[in-house]
């Protein structure tokens, strides 16, 4: 067994004449938090959605926990334990908080047909067991929340949709967690803030690693134990934050050359 | 279709409002069934629409909302008694009965279309075919001397499951508008295949038995307190029972995981599947479930207006049933009561209506999706279990 939990070997994605990825090969080490980054436009979405399962890839392949899982289907993605929040928020806006906190526990609802038409006992343990499973995971990161867990998302602000959003991906206890830039749309504070709360939740679970996609320059120099930068598709660079941040290379992708 | 209302968790309210709304609705309906003239029917229209502003600017549309939440199993009750209360009082009436009846078809086919078109998010234009087929499987069985009519009844819900499943495979490969299209094409061939099929009796039509019961012959007038009642009062009181059992079965689905499902697909196919939630699966359970009521429903309504055409299950027949949920309220199961109610003896009613009634609804339509875009009766945020401490 080897100590890297993801791995991307030779990974392509072409969108018709376009090379969205190229040949792009990184690794993450169990329990690791890496940052990945680049200019926009460079392959880092694009990256999470190969891997996640939305696209297929058009070359390369990618190993999770030594397992091949190129091109395998969303649902067996999620369980296999990866799971993500996304760029812009795609919470169930109508629903409530409970109800979007529980489209991410699928792996562990009973969704038998009798299971919830008729054997409405059980279903009931099953659900009272999971709000209260809920309810202390969002109040981790916010104890106002917990007290609105009926309550329609549309109506919430900003910031509390992407708690929930973050709630929704940890609820399953997932061992790779996907971050699409939580920081957007948010202060500075608030960004500092939900990162420390990440931070804890991660730090009471064991070993769950994370990959961050994140402009926000300080919460990577923060957060990350390593970078991998992307620039049109390809990797730049590797290493601390320090050192990618002081490359010839990732200075011009992001600055430009003189 | 946006926001869902929200409940102000205020004090647990009693259950008065619930059952004098019961009582209202009891007595209005019986008013309206067996209003004749014109202008009676005019004034009851007046009396509900000064009922509908009254409660939604006096705040007594949410007393009633907030009673029903905290109170629903035994205000559920009481409203299939007071259905039932009508029905008995309007014992010896042949018309009312058949349009009361009518209307609860109406409802159970609309609760069939709420999963797939409410919940799913998957549209149907195909219901008047599927509820169509009910009926004819019911007038094939029931001529089938030993065969249990109500077996038939269940019969007829499967068959229309078993034709959804052939639809079921382009519509899980094609999204929106185009599986739309998909349920467009079916709903015409279906009514030019009843059409050009002298089997099933051609332009003609057939005739279908009636329902029996061990012991209870639909076709027989019941005596009751001495008065010898209509025969369509069989059909409005097993219609009510299976509205209430079937009513029953959709809101567990709906408060359940696999409603959560639904919702999921509904709104955000890419997020559903990326959390594990199985699309294919999820869209196929919606779309039989919502066919083996339409089914049920049709089979029954076959056999008690015994005798079907295929003229009585067309595309615009099709096009009221969709109506009937967008007027409701999408996912809004009482919504679909009112709403076929509506759409069912309005144009019955007001005679000078009947030609002009697909623009009638057409307008009233295109009004609730200005002016009330989640329909007359809102869906509510799902709530688990309704009594139980709210949010826990």
């Amino acid at each position: 067994m080897t100590n890297s939990l993801l791995e991307f070997r030779n990974l392509t994605k072409r969108f018709g004449g376009v090379t969205a990825l190229d040949d792009f090969s990184m690794h993450l080490n169990r329990g690791e938090i890496l940052g990945l980054i680049g200019p926009n436009g460079s392959g880092k979405t694009t990256s999470f959605n190969l891997l996640t399962g939305i696209y297929p890839a058009s070359g390369g392949s990618i190993f999770f926990d030594g397992e091949d899982i190129t091109n395998k289907s969303p649902r067996k993605v999620y369980e296999a334990g990866v799971v993500r929040t996304f760029q812009r928020s795609r919470l169930c806006l109508p629903l409530s908080i409970y109800d979007n906190i529980m489209i991410g526990d699928t792996s562990r609802l009973k969704t038998g047909i009798c299971a919830n038409l008729l054997g409405r006992k059980a279903f009931r343990k099953q659900y009272e067991e999971t709000f209260e499973k809920a309810r202390s995971l969002v109040a981790t990161f916010s104890g106002n929340l917990a007290d609105r867990m009926m309550e329609p998302v549309g109506a919430l602000p900003m910031i509390e949709r992407r708690r929930i959003e973050i709630c929704r991906a940890l609820i399953s206890e997932p061992r790779l967690l996907l971050l699409d830039e939580p920081s957007a749309g948010m202060t500075h504070d608030e960004t500092d803030q939900l990162m420390t709360d990440i931070l804890d939740v991660r730090a009471r679970g064991e070993g769950l690693s994370i990959i961050i996609v994140e402009h926000e320059m300080g919460v990577i120099e923060r957060i990350t134990d390593r970078c991998v930068v992307l620039s049109y598709g390809r990797k730049i660079a590797e290493g601390s934050y320090a050192e990618v941040a002081a490359d010839a290379e990732v200075q011009n992708a992001y600055l430009g050359v003189d | 279709m946006t926001d869902i209302a929200i409940d102000t968790p205020s004090r647990p309210k009693g259950w008065l409002p619930g059952v004098l709304t019961i009582l209202f609705v009891a007595v209005y309906s019986w008013a309206l069934l067996i209003a004749e003239e014109d202008w009676e029917v005019m004034g009851l229209i007046a009396l509900a629409a000064a009922v509908v502003v009254l409660g939604l600017f006096t705040g007594l549309g949410n007393k009633v909302k907030a009673s029903w939440s905290a109170h629903e199993k035994p205000l559920n009750l009481g409203a299939l008694i007071g259905v039932l209360a009508v029905i008995f009082t309007l014992s010896d009436q042949h018309f009312p009965l058949l349009m009361l009846t009518t209307t609860l078809l109406y409802f159970l086919a609309s609760l069939g279309l709420n999963i797939q078109f409410g919940y799913t998010g998957m549209v149907n234009f195909a219901g008047a075919a599927f509820f169509g087929a009910g009926a004819y499987t019911a007038a094939v069985f029931g001529n089938v001397e030993w065969f249990p009519p109500l077996l038939t009844l269940v019969a007829g819900g499967l068959v229309a499951m078993a034709l959804g499943l052939l639809l079921v495979y382009p519509i899980v490969r094609t999204t929106g508008h185009y599986a739309a299209v998909v349920t467009i094409a079916f709903g015409v061939l279906f009514k030019t295949f009843l059409e050009v099929n002298e089997i099933l009796g051609g332009p003609q039509g057939l005739m279908v038995n009636s329902m029996r019961l061990p012991g209870w012959d639909f076709n027989n007038s019941p005596t009751l307190f001495g008065m010898e009642a209509s025969f369509y009062f069989n059909y409005a009181v097993f219609a009510a029972i299976l509205v209430a059992v079937i009513f029953t079965f959709v809101r567990r689905m709906e408060r359940s995981w696999l409603g959560l499902h639904m919702d999921a697909v509904r709104l955000d196919e890419t997020a559903a599947a990326c959390f594990g939630i199985s699309i294919h699966r999820t869209k196929i359970l919606a779309f039989l479930s919502g066919n083996l009521i339409l089914g049920i429903a049709g089979a029954l309504y076959g056999m008690m207006i015994s005798f079907i055409a295929p003229t009585s299950f067309t595309f615009s027949d099709s096009l009221l049933m969709v109506s009937i949920v967008l007027l409701g309220g999408m996912g809004s199961p009482w919504g679909g009561a009112i709403a076929a109610a509506i759409v069912v003896l309005l144009p019955e009613k007001l005679q000078i209506l009947q030609e002009y009634r697909f623009l009638l609804f057409a307008v009233l339509v295109m009004l609730v999706l200005l002016f009330r875009p989640d329909g007359l009766l809102p869906r509510q945020i799902r709530n688990y279990f309704p009594g139980a401490r709210n949010g826990q």
